[in-house]
């Protein structure tokens, strides 16, 4: 707000990370406790979204990959770890969690150069919380029983789990822990954009001298995931990503018995009453809808402002804007960091031309782009219509649709009238009038005066097509359990 | 610029501030604290951090010859490093605005502050404070700092706090009014906010946090609430008002942060010593360190930095 001089005075510097990280040329599939080739011996490149650069390379996973995964996984199960008291196998969890707190800037560096998340977030969110989702379950293991009264806790099996690229390394504990914690075996597949810190967790399962095939992670694409939830040795499919994928994998477990929980997208309701702390309330929408360019599927996509405190909002909104710092994730002051690849710039890049075409205002903060890699600037979109485009599908970008609101009524239906219910957020600064409305809201997560925050004691899952099952928390563990509810 | 409609401080109202929400306040303070201040920022910020520096004593062993020293240390921070600039202020209590009149002389870029309205407690009559504030004005100050009244804002006594400063301002005549909350004594955000709103609409040339003389002073957070408040009123009113974070700030990592602060909420155009300060009496020693240290690549002991 205060007016942009031509030649700013008093820029930040830049300040990155060192890039003195160990990755290999090459990596292979983890399986049995050993780095297996291929059996079609074909690898794909995983590249820097910032750079374009290609940092490795990593095994394509095949349908006879998948399989001796499975078999190393049910051996493992059958053989060790699903015998192991619940004791023995807490100490193997809580030695990765260690593990991982000590190699933690070597994670985040390498989660920022191949996802293209600021370093900010990957080291002060991402691979912390990937930490406490291991010591949380390592404390569950040796209590189930308590967790779950005049019930016996009966694992599983072998659960085959497939994540998506927007939290790679966070994903892979919210999957890991809860599952080895209640004596299931794995087989992990991440996402073929982000494939490497997957593959250093596999370094860290090695290390923490965990018994071959309890953790086997495939690398590959789409084909390899469905191999996964289709081998029909899997008790368990848990999955998270896209809608779309979600129905194909609730149609594929038609007629077996596989367990199954589906964290899928959202279009999340972030709400601003007349009465709320405007200021937070601006800053939490930022990081509703900006944290990690957009890439959460719990993110505050929708804005709902009340009509008469609309003018002050988005002036704030706007001039909040302008303070973030778009460009090198590895710069410690950038705040948005790089589109994870080509495909999801198209996709964003194409809802912005609707978001347009139909008539939205658009506003984007003036920033200086780097040349390479794939960026989009924080949008936001007014004068949107709830029968908009832009305000009913999951862009999975930077990119905001504001809607105003007269009363409270009016803002629940509006909130609500989607498919989705994975998350939703509430501002306001009268305690009864807060949970009239976060308690009317059908969304999985709805979050009070602030928004985007995780817990590993926390639930988290979603309503309607963001899918069922619950992870974090109580819930989390009875997901990876045969409880006679 | 447009603002919004609702009622945040209209008429003499002040139970109508907006609300703040503490735990979204720190959240965002931490935010600042994360910025990796470097090489050439570095060094143009800690230059900046001299300029803003309100170089304070105000003990009660104060003497003309402490005041002296002080007010040569001012204008000459650290010979031995050229280019330095001078700092911005020196503060002292009005019985000693004379001297440092005489040892500045007319023509320094070191302005004077004093302590008018029976600092730090402000337990006088309203004619004494105003006569404290008119002596020292008339001694040479180019500057006052008052305090507020906490007692009368704590019971509810907003428009006594309002019409105090007021007067205060008018008793100033040229000499520009910072108001100092005294924010430790004040208890919560809101009513930082509701503070900062009736100083402001009051004429305050300046919002200042603390007295430096309980233990709670200056925070990133307090400050961020009053460099809001100071937003608000300019979005409104088109009128620029300073701030000064006083008590607390002895380094220069925590001072840069305050930097950050002010250029993400304010803008640039704050980032001078005309609206932005700092009230300190050692932090001053700790950036002519780091200084040294960009100079010359390498630490130098504490003992080869005057302490005054």
């Amino acid at each position: 707000m205060a007016k942009k001089k031509s030649s700013p005075d008093w820029e930040y510097a830049s300040a990155p990370e060192t890039t003195a990280v160990n990755i290999a040329k090459r990596y292979d599939h983890f399986i049995n406790g050993k780095w297996i080739t291929p059996s079609n011996k074909k690898y794909f490149a995983t590249t820097s979204p910032s750079t374009g650069r290609k940092l490795s390379e990593v095994a394509e996973g095949s349908k006879k990959d998948v399989d001796t995964a499975v078999k190393a996984a049910r051996a493992a199960y059958n053989g060790v770890w699903g015998k192991m008291s619940g004791r023995e196998r807490g100490k193997y969890i809580y030695r990765i969690a260690r593990l991982i707190q000590e190699r933690a800037r070597e994670f985040a560096i390498i989660e920022t150069m191949d996802g293209g998340k600021p370093i900010r977030e990957s080291r002060d969110i991402d691979i912390p919380l990937a930490a406490n989702h291991f010591f949380y379950n390592a404390g569950w293991a040796d209590k189930l029983e308590y967790a779950f009264p005049n019930m016996p806790a009966k694992s599983l099996g072998v659960a085959g789990q497939v994540i998506p690229w927007n939290f790679p390394f966070l994903m892979a504990a919210w999957k890991i822990a809860p599952a080895l914690a209640t004596g299931n075996t794995v087989v992990l597949k991440p996402a073929e954009t982000t494939p490497l810190t997957a593959l250093k967790l596999a370094e860290v399962i090695a290390d923490a001298g965990l018994p071959d095939g309890v953790v086997n992670i495939v690398t590959g694409a789409g084909e390899t995931g469905a191999a996964i939830v289709n081998h029909p040795d899997v008790d368990k499919v848990a999955f998270t990503g896209s809608t779309g994928v979600g129905k194909l994998i609730q149609e594929s477990v038609a007629g077996t018995d596989k367990k199954v929980t589906l964290e899928l997208g959202g279009k999340a309701a972030n709400i601003i009453l007349e009465d709320a702390p405007i200021d937070q309330a601006v800053e939490g929408v930022v990081n509703g809808i900006y944290f990690n360019q957009g890439h959460v599927c719990c993110a505050g996509s929708r804005l709902f402002v009340q009509e008469n405190i609309y003018d002050e909002v988005m002036w704030k909104l706007k001039q909040r804007m302008d303070t973030l710092v778009i460009g090198d994730p590895l710069d410690k002051n950038t705040d948005v960091g790089a589109i994870n690849s080509k495909e999801q710039l198209r996709t964003i890049k194409r809802y912005i031309k609707e978001g347009v075409k139909g008539g939205a205002d658009i506003y984007q903060p003036e920033c200086d782009l780097p040349t390479k890699g794939n960026w989009c600037p924080p949008t936001v979109f007014t004068n949107v219509a709830q029968s908009s485009i832009i305000a009913k599908e999951e862009i999975f970008g930077p990119v905001l649709a504001v809607q105003t609101f007269r009363t409270v009524s009016e803002v629940i239906e509006k909130a609500n009238n989607t498919p989705y219910g994975l998350s939703a957020g509430v501002w306001c600064d009268k305690g009864s009038r807060l949970f009239q409305v976060t308690g009317a809201l059908d969304a999985g997560v709805v979050w009070g005066n602030t928004f985007n925050k995780f817990d590993p004691t926390s639930p988290f899952g979603g309503f309607k097509e963001s899918g069922y099952g619950r992870e974090g928390g109580l819930h989390g563990l009875g997901a990876y359990l045969d409880l006679p509810l | 610029m447009k603002t919004g409609n609702r009622a945040c401080v209209t008429g003499d109202d002040f139970r109508n501030s907006p609300p703040v929400d503490h735990v979204g306040i720190v959240e965002r303070a931490e935010r600042f604290t994360t910025r990796s201040i470097k090489s050439i920022t570095k060094r143009a910020g800690l230059n900046m951090v001299l300029n803003m520096i309100d170089l304070t004593t105000l003990e009660g062993a104060d003497t003309p010859n402490k005041v002296r020293q002080l007010c040569y240390k001012a204008e000459h921070l650290h010979d031995s490093i050229s280019g330095l600039p001078s700092t911005a202020a020196v503060c002292v209590f009005p019985p000693f605005v004379k001297t440092a009149r005489e040892a500045l002389g007319d023509n320094s870029l070191v302005k004077i502050a004093s302590v008018a309205t029976y600092f730090p407690s402000g337990h006088t009559t309203l004619k004494s404070k105003l006569e404290e504030t008119r002596r020292a004005v008339s001694d040479g100050a180019d500057e006052i700092d008052m305090v507020i009244s906490r007692g009368r804002f704590l019971s509810g006594d907003y428009n006594y706090v309002f019409d105090e400063i007021a007067a205060v301002k008018e008793a100033c005549g040229d000499a520009r009014l910072k108001v100092i909350l005294e924010t430790g004594e004040l208890a919560t955000l809101d009513n930082v906010r509701r503070a900062s709103d009736i100083a402001i609409h009051a004429g305050g040339d300046f919002i200042k946090t603390s007295t430096g003389k309980i233990a709670s002073a200056a925070t990133i957070p307090i400050t961020l609430v009053m460099l809001l408040a100071i937003r608000d009123h300019y979005a409104k009113t088109g009128k620029m008002v300073g701030m000064k974070p006083a008590g607390g700030i002895s380094k220069s990592k925590l001072a840069l942060h305050y930097l950050v602060m002010v250029k993400e909420t304010l803008g640039e155009q704050w980032l001078t010593n005309e609206w932005f300060r700092f009230g300190a009496s050692s932090l001053a020693n700790d950036v002519l360190m780091q200084v040294a240290k960009l100079e010359s690549g390498h630490y130098q002991a504490a003992h080869y930095f005057s302490k005054d």
